[in-house]
């Protein structure tokens, strides 16, 4: 009838070097060790850029270089690093449409939301910590509090610029200064933001950039002369990293994983919860650490609120991520997609009824299809743990209390959804939710003036408002 | 089950041939509708503006949007509705619909004018056997205000003028004061009264204020037999929006699911241009689905609209935009 004609963004805009080097003091420097890393367009699997594998010794010499620039940067007034920090989301804004592209290209996200989402969310962030720069005695942790020093970063691949953002801004804004090492399968818009570092003439040294996998992340949280250690990722990497700072003077804040409860009541509007089952688990392809991956629907509306659902999935449009029309991109990597199947199948082994809407597979690339599954028990793998896909475990329940009961019973505690029209039951909830973050009818909303954070197995410490800044500063 | 001939309030019931049978107990006293109505699953608005803003980012180009551009056309209804109508400015929006491009053959009529009653007779003559039908509004247009005879005479005249397609306004009045049985029994009346003529109720959302209202005309006008739904005269600021539209796409989609027939919509109203009639194409597509996608089941209430398609549609046939002069104003 009326398909939508292949409407690609153009990827002409980026200029993706064959090869890259490290970030350290301002320069690019080759690694001193001869590992080099390959980065892949997960949408055809072409090789986007070879990329240097930071050993231990470049994770000093980056430290260093960390170290005697907090001289410089912490010395200086907070106007002064602000009017640093704005420009940098200056540039940011100026070079959104060029830094979404290599996004998705690197990424596999739909364009759409690296344009709509990711990057005016990246700006966000650091226009609003640049404004805390000259105001952190008003913050409320005390008349001059004081940066910690060098902050080590290792932040995942899934919201790689901005997950970026979350922890360079607040750093910088506070005095610190960063060794950050993005994920190795989404180097490309870091090493992009190093450029926009020298762009914007930020003393060399206060940004330095290593790129590497879980090696140089551990050599970056385990170097002794790093005061902070900021780390995004999977609950797993985070107990490493907690066990390897125990009993040192470091400060750490985690954001782990997540396995968030969407929880739908009978007199909810029913159109627009549908959407927001949709954004809570389809968005970014799932890899989401607060995904709304269980649905806890209310049985009397199951049924309904069910058949809505999957008729909103059939037109979920699947496949380049550089087309703007596209709603679901690729899968990161081969590994991810191999841990999505895994967890799946294991879901149907257990007894859960698995379904997909008609969805064409592209030949190349990592993809999955979005998947709901029905008649998931609280016992279930796919219920308990976190599959990071486009994967939905559907559970039910008859009353508040029961829906509480099953959103708490989770050793993850990130994020939560209600939906519901009544105010008072909305309050009930959101005050009995061990979650860091509880939607109200919406999900995966976020803002930088928003503290985001877990509870329990999801990490410690929040990012983003006034709360985030207390990571950065010595209280 | 109750059917509707029993309340006695459709007139000739026997012509209410499309009044939904599963739902016709819920028309039995203002407390059943009422209860109906608020009974429906609410909107929420930040969701539908958030839906439907998402939806205005699709990137239609190249084959589709040529496509999408001769749709649009098909859906429009070529409207003028003013005081200073006349027979002379009737005939020649007439030649427009059924040749909106003299000098391209290829560009399809539009699917119908839209007149008032006592200009039925001069559209129908100057569209004769064309297949531009002929719509008017009626029922004391746009406000409303008279009584159900008043509304009925109105409707008949335009009927029996040779209107095909009647433009009726809900008694806003009434249904902000929670009195949907006056308003579900106008909408009876005045379907009895167009006989086998296509009967559009518009719920002028502009005058509703939420999209809880709109939902609930929407459902209040389909269950009192309306053949399409329609969001606006036109008169009234805002007129159609695309999170209202959605929310009446949803209705009528849910309707064919409950009552097992199938509704039309029809935003009118500041669909002034290409981008926004794709938009529309777009929300309708993504919605009730492509079976709606159809000048039988879809419609854009428009005027100015027509002239920036045509325009869109010989640029994407030649390359390049003429100037405005080479479109013709009727």
């Amino acid at each position: 009838m009326f398909e939508y004609a292949p409407a690609p963004e153009s990827r002409d805009i980026v200029d993706i070097k064959p090869s890259y080097g490290l970030f350290i003091n301002g320069e690019w420097v080759e690694p001193l060790g001869e590992g080099r890393d390959k980065t892949v367009n997960p949408a055809s699997e072409e090789v986007l850029a070879e990329v240097a594998v930071a050993g231990e010794a470049d994770v000093d010499r980056a430290v260093q270089a960390a170290r005697k620039a907090f001289t410089v940067w912490s010395a200086m007034p907070g106007s002064e690093r602000a009017k640093y920090i704005f420009r940098i989301a200056r540039i940011i804004q100026e070079r959104a449409r060029e830094l979404a592209v290599l996004e998705s290209l690197d990424n596999g996200k739909p364009i759409r939301e690296s344009r709509d989402v990711d990057l005016p969310l990246v700006a966000a962030h650091f226009f609003y910590y640049a404004g805390w720069a000259d105001k952190l005695s008003y913050a409320g942790f005390g008349p001059s509090p004081q940066p910690l020093g060098v902050a080590g970063q290792v932040i995942p691949w899934n919201f790689p610029l901005l997950m970026l953002a979350w922890k360079v801004a607040p750093a910088l804004a506070c005095g610190n200064t960063v060794v950050l090492k993005p994920a190795e399968t989404t180097p490309l818009t870091a090493l992009a933001f190093a450029e926009i570092c020298r762009q914007a003439d930020l003393p060399p040294g206060v940004v330095n950039i290593v790129t590497g996998a879980g090696s140089t992340g551990a050599a970056v949280v385990a170097h002794p002369d790093v005061d902070k250690v900021a780390f995004t990722g999977s609950t797993e990497v985070g107990r490493l990293i907690a066990r390897s700072v125990a009993g040192s003077r470091k400060k750490v804040t985690l954001e782990l994983g997540g396995k968030a409860a969407n929880i739908v009541f009978e007199d909810a509007a029913l159109d627009q919860a549908v959407e927001g089952i949709v954004n809570g688990i389809f968005f970014n392809q799932g890899h989401v650490c607060c995904a709304g991956s269980r649905l806890l629907v209310q049985e009397s509306v199951a049924e309904e609120l069910l058949d809505a659902l999957k008729r909103r999935l059939s037109t979920l449009r699947l496949g380049d991520p550089l087309d703007k029309n596209t709603d679901i991109g690729a899968i990161n990597s081969a590994a991810q997609l191999a841990k999505i199947r895994e967890l799946s199948d294991a879901g149907e082994a257990e007894g859960a009824e698995r379904w997909s809407p008609a969805c064409p597979i592209p030949d190349k690339g990592f993809w999955f299809p979005p998947t709901v599954f029905t008649g998931v028990a609280q016992s279930h793998r796919i219920a308990r743990e976190e599959i990071f896909g486009p994967v939905l475990s559907v559970l039910t329940f008859r009353t508040p209390a029961e829906a509480v009961e099953k959103a708490n019973n989770t050793p993850y505690g990130l994020s939560a959804g209600v939906w519901t029209e009544k105010g008072s039951l909305m309050l009930w909830m959101a005050s009995r939710l061990r979650a860091g973050v509880v939607w109200s009818n919406t999900f995966n909303k976020f803002d930088p003036t928003s503290p985001f954070g877990g509870y329990k197995e999801s990490g410690y410490g929040r990012e983003g408002g006034r709360h985030g800044l207390e990571a950065y500063l010595a209280v | 089950m109750v059917s509707l001939e029993s309340f006695g309030l459709v007139g000739d019931a026997g012509a209410v041939s499309t009044t939904t049978a599963p739902l016709a107990e819920v028309a039995a006293s203002n407390s059943t509708l009422r209860a109906f109505l608020h009974g429906l699953p609410g909107v929420d608005r930040v969701g539908a503006d958030a839906r439907a803003a998402m939806l205005s980012t699709r990137s239609i180009k190249t084959t589709a949007k040529k496509q999408a551009i001769d749709l649009a056309i098909r859906m429009v209804d070529l409207t003028t509705l003013e005081g200073a109508d006349t027979p002379g400015k009737v005939k020649a929006m007439c030649a427009k619909a059924v040749h909106p491009d003299p000098t391209d053959s290829s560009v399809p009529s539009v699917a119908a004018v839209c007149v008032y009653p006592d200009l039925v007779a001069t559209a129908v003559q100057a569209l004769g056997g064309s297949g531009v039908k002929v719509a008017s509004v009626a029922t004391a247009f746009p406000s409303g205000r008279s009584s159900l005879d008043v509304k009925v005479a109105d409707t008949a005249l335009a009927v029996a003028a040779g209107a095909s397609e009647i433009d009726m306004v809900i008694d806003r009045g009434a249904f902000l004061a929670g009195d949907y049985l006056t308003v579900f029994e106008q909408i009876a009346a005045v379907k009895a009264a167009c006989g086998s003529a296509h009967l559009k109720v518009i719920l002028e959302t502009g005058e509703l204020s939420t999209y809880d209202n709109v939902r609930r005309a929407s459902w209040l006008a389909m269950i009192a037999g309306a053949d399409f739904i329609k969001t606006s005269t036109g008169k009234v600021s805002p007129a159609a929006t695309l999170p209202v539209t959605l929310v009446m796409l949803e209705a009528v989609r849910d309707f064919l699911r409950t009552a097992g027939r199938k509704v039309g919509v029809k935003p009118a109203g500041g669909i002034r241009t290409t981008k926004d009639a794709i938009k529309y194409l777009v929300l309708v597509n993504e919605t009730a689905g492509p079976d709606w996608l159809d000048p039988d089941w879809f419609r854009l209430g428009a005027s100015s609209l027509l002239n920036d398609l045509l325009m869109q549609r010989q640029k994407m046939a030649t390359g390049r935009y003429a100037g405005p002069d080479y479109f013709t104003l009727d």
